[in-house]
């Protein structure tokens, strides 16, 4: 057991901050550091320069444009270090959820076709999962596919569809038969153009202002029987494989670290009365206890990483997974409420997340107007990719046995 | 960054963990606890059988070479059957001070000692005005001729009772905080003047309190620095804060196996009380606590041996503030979810949530070491 990072990593580390100081635009720099998210077309530029380096999606098989000898701790500094800078991260959409979704079970006619796309971000895909009567209880989702000859006819509405209004296509859980006995059995898994007449887009507007997540309606939308993915009934294998990939991701390490110490930096200098905030004994106390949580948790995903490095067949399930959703999550939303006390007065502002430029000539510095919006948007955390209260089901089932 | 054991480790892993199966059942507890000494002296000498006892020391000294990584799982395995020998106040707080601050005739002399298990030591670093401040110093050493008098008193001394030797702190110069002017002395237990009070502490273990009464002591009595024992202690210290993670994560995995097996077995309105969601769910944070306590015992390890003293404690004081949380929210809830049997002296739950009690208080609870932690600037340079 040897927990130090070896000279190796982190010579890597180097190399990958040195290229991304070199190739990352001034402009999404300035905006992701100000704790904005990418606009579509930085998003898209910046994941092409890192797919053209190889650093796209190198837990890919080789032939696909993975990195054959790259060790799971290396692809974990890379990602610690886009969060950290903070620069956009590959689309998870893509990189995470599809493009591996495919590569277990799509056709070799689908992987040709879509995952050097997925990879460039030629494409941009939207996940369609979650229905207005199926949220948690994702299995209970009543999208309708029937099958007409060569076409499935999809009949329903998706909902929390994050950035549809970017997405060129969707993948997506439809019913395919209503008499399965389980309701698990009789869902499939389709990819669909987002352009195929039918479909139709609302925007959600959420608590903070912003148009991150969209109402898509699919009324007799026709869908080639091609773009099924693996077995006809069988699509929740598929979606249980997609939710159970690159659970290190979600604990976002890297990114509230660097949250972590702009907010320091922003303290020292925000007033608190008669001394800056740093100076505040309540503020102090729970930035630091924040701080050591997210020590812990940044070991807990160097363990995670160290199991995933192993052989699939001597990798046991554990139970230091479901930490990093549950406290990753939780450790944000306390970062972000750090960012609302350290903002006070000037915090309620506010900005307009998609970037209406209200705040010019400035009334309050950026980080300052964005405190409150990021916080209410953040409240998301703990709902969406399997709730907190879910992971603990989830939790009592697979590691307590109860 | 490698978390596989080696073969050594796990076999030292293996070996222990079925002695302590086999001969450390909760009612062997019980019966060594009302023994004269409050442990098992036949199980001490099996330790030493199987190498533990000259564990952390090097090789030429009569050791067996191990480092940190040992220690935790030797901690780990002794935490889960809430052991009352002397191995911390032995090996791992004594024996720091023998492995950094004795000379080489010291080192010579002791080690195989401590090794047979024939030689036990302890630590004693509190006084009644102290707290948990290491440099709060009353004892006194003054020089006398080529050797020093110590005077003064010790209090809360781990295995103080027993010792044959005692480490401890007094001040040579300065005002009693100051964090220069401490000397660190070797005390063999029967020089004149030392008496000695022990009494049960909470967990079941032993402590002394030692009173120094004009203790005359040989020249090589100190240990280390003259003036700078504190650095000594700190280092110390942190290797027995990185054990003491180890060992709290033995004993919040072992409460963690206990709850829920009496969760699976317990029924209540016709069901298993582990089949109430509510219950699943408090379950279920207790295991996040035990990742994260496990997570901080590992990088304690990783840290013990780091020569930047500031840096070290920084990250020993981040692993205190989370395995005194985690040892306090599965201890609490542990008891919670068995409801009344874990109240119970009878029960084996509640020694473990007692010692991980004790745990959480030995050298700075979790709160105090936020504090601590809060001055040193936090684990993030700002930027």
């Amino acid at each position: 057991m040897d927990l130090r990072f070896t000279d190796e990593e982190r010579a890597f580390r180097q190399e990958v901050r040195d290229w991304i100081d070199a190739n990352l635009p001034a402009d999404t720099r300035e905006r992701m550091a100000a704790g904005r998210t990418p606009t579509k077309q930085m998003q898209v530029d910046w994941q092409k320069k890192l797919n053209a380096k190889g650093w796209c999606v190198p837990h890919w098989p080789a032939e696909w444009g993975g990195q054959k000898d790259w060790s799971a701790i290396k692809r974990f500094i890379l990602l610690e270090e886009l969060q950290g800078t903070p620069a956009p991260i590959p689309l998870g959409f893509n990189c995470n959820m599809l493009g591996p979704v495919l590569i277990a079970f799509g056709t070799e006619e689908q992987k040709k076709f879509f995952l050097p796309k997925l990879a460039n971000l030629d494409l941009w895909f939207c996940q369609g999962f979650s229905e207005p009567g199926a949220g948690s209880d994702l299995a209970s989702l009543k999208t309708r596919a029937v099958r007409e000859g060569d076409h499935y006819i999809v009949n329903g509405q998706k909902t929390w569809t994050t950035l549809a209004q970017y997405a060129d296509w969707i993948f997506l859980l439809v019913r395919t038969n209503p008499e399965a006995t389980k309701q698990q059995e009789g869902i499939s898994f389709l990819v669909v153009d987002m352009n195929t007449p039918g479909i139709t887009v609302r925007p959600i507007i959420t608590i903070d202002g912003a148009h991150e997540v969209n109402e898509v309606f699919f009324d007799d939308v026709k869908v080639p029987v091609a773009n099924l993915v693996g077995t006809e009934h069988r699509g929740w294998d598929c979606a249980k494989f997609l939710l159970s990939n690159e659970r290190t991701g979600q604990a976002r390490v890297g990114a509230s670290k660097d949250r972590i110490r702009r907010l320091k930096l922003i303290a020292q200098n925000a007033p608190g009365g008669e001394r800056p905030m740093i100076e505040d004994g309540r503020f102090r106390e729970r930035l630091v206890e924040v701080e050591v949580q997210l020590k812990a948790l940044e070991m807990t995903t160097m363990r995670v990483l160290a199991d995933e490095n192993r052989q699939l067949s001597e990798r046991k399930p554990n139970p230091a997974s479901s930490v990093l959703k549950i406290r990753g999550t939780e450790i944000q939303q306390a970062i972000s409420d750090l960012y609302v006390m350290a903002a006070g007065p000037y915090g309620m502002v506010g900005a307009d997340p998609d970037g209406d430029r209200w705040n010019e000539p400035e009334l309050a510095p950026e980080w300052a107007t964005l405190a409150q919006p990021t916080y209410f948007n953040w409240r998301k955390q703990t709902i969406y990719g399997g709730s907190t209260e879910i992971q603990k089901n989830i939790m009592a089932k697979a590691f307590l046995g109860l | 960054m490698d978390f596989d054991l080696s073969e050594d480790q796990r076999l030292l892993q293996d070996s222990l963990t079925k002695l302590l199966a086999d001969k450390y059942k909760f009612e062997d507890r019980k019966r060594f606890m009302k023994s004269a000494n409050g442990w098992s002296q036949e199980m001490w000498e099996a330790y030493a059988d199987l190498g533990l006892l000259g564990l952390p020391f090097a090789e030429e000294d009569g050791g067996f070479g191990a480092g940190p990584v040992e220690v935790m799982l030797m901690a780990e395995a002794m935490g889960s059957a809430i052991t009352l020998e002397p191995w911390l106040a032995t090996v791992v707080m004594g024996g720091g001070f023998i492995r950094h601050g004795a000379s080489a005739a010291q080192r010579a002399a002791m080690v195989p000692e401590i090794a047979l298990g024939k030689l036990k030591l302890a630590f004693g670093y509190t006084e009644p005005q102290s707290r948990h401040d290491l440099h709060d110093v009353a004892t006194t050493a003054k020089k006398d001729g080529a050797g020093w008098v110590l005077e003064g008193r010790k209090g809360v001394v781990l295995h103080g009772d027993v010792a044959d030797q005692i480490v401890v702190t007094a001040r040579i110069g300065g005002a009693r905080r100051d964090k220069s002017g401490i000397g660190v002395f070797l005390v063999p237990a029967n020089t004149k003047g030392v008496t000695r009070r022990g009494y049960p502490t909470t967990d079941g273990l032993r402590g002394a309190e030692i009173t120094l009464d004009r203790v005359s002591l040989p020249a090589e009595a100190l240990l280390g620095d003259a003036g700078n024992g504190l650095a000594l202690v700190d280092r110390v210290v942190d290797e027995t804060i990185a054990a003491l993670a180890g060992e709290a994560v033995g004993a919040m995995d072992a409460l963690q196996k206990l709850t829920l097996d009496y969760l699976k077995t317990r029924k209540q309105f016709g069901w298993p009380i582990g089949s109430f969601q509510s219950l699943q769910h408090r379950a279920a944070e207790m295991m996040v606590c035990l990742e994260e306590a496990r997570s901080m015992a590992m990088l304690a390890a990783m840290m013990a041996a780091e020569p930047d003293a500031t840096e070290r404690r920084r990250q020993m004081s981040a692993v205190k503030v989370q395995t005194g949380r985690s040892g306090k929210f599965i201890g609490q809830g542990a008891i919670q979810l068995h409801g009344g049997i874990a109240m119970t002296m009878e029960y084996l739950g509640g020694h473990y949530f007692k010692r991980l009690t004790t745990i959480d208080t030995m050298f700075g609870d979790a709160d105090h070491h936020l504090t601590q932690l809060m001055a040193m600037g936090g684990l993030n340079q700002a930027a």
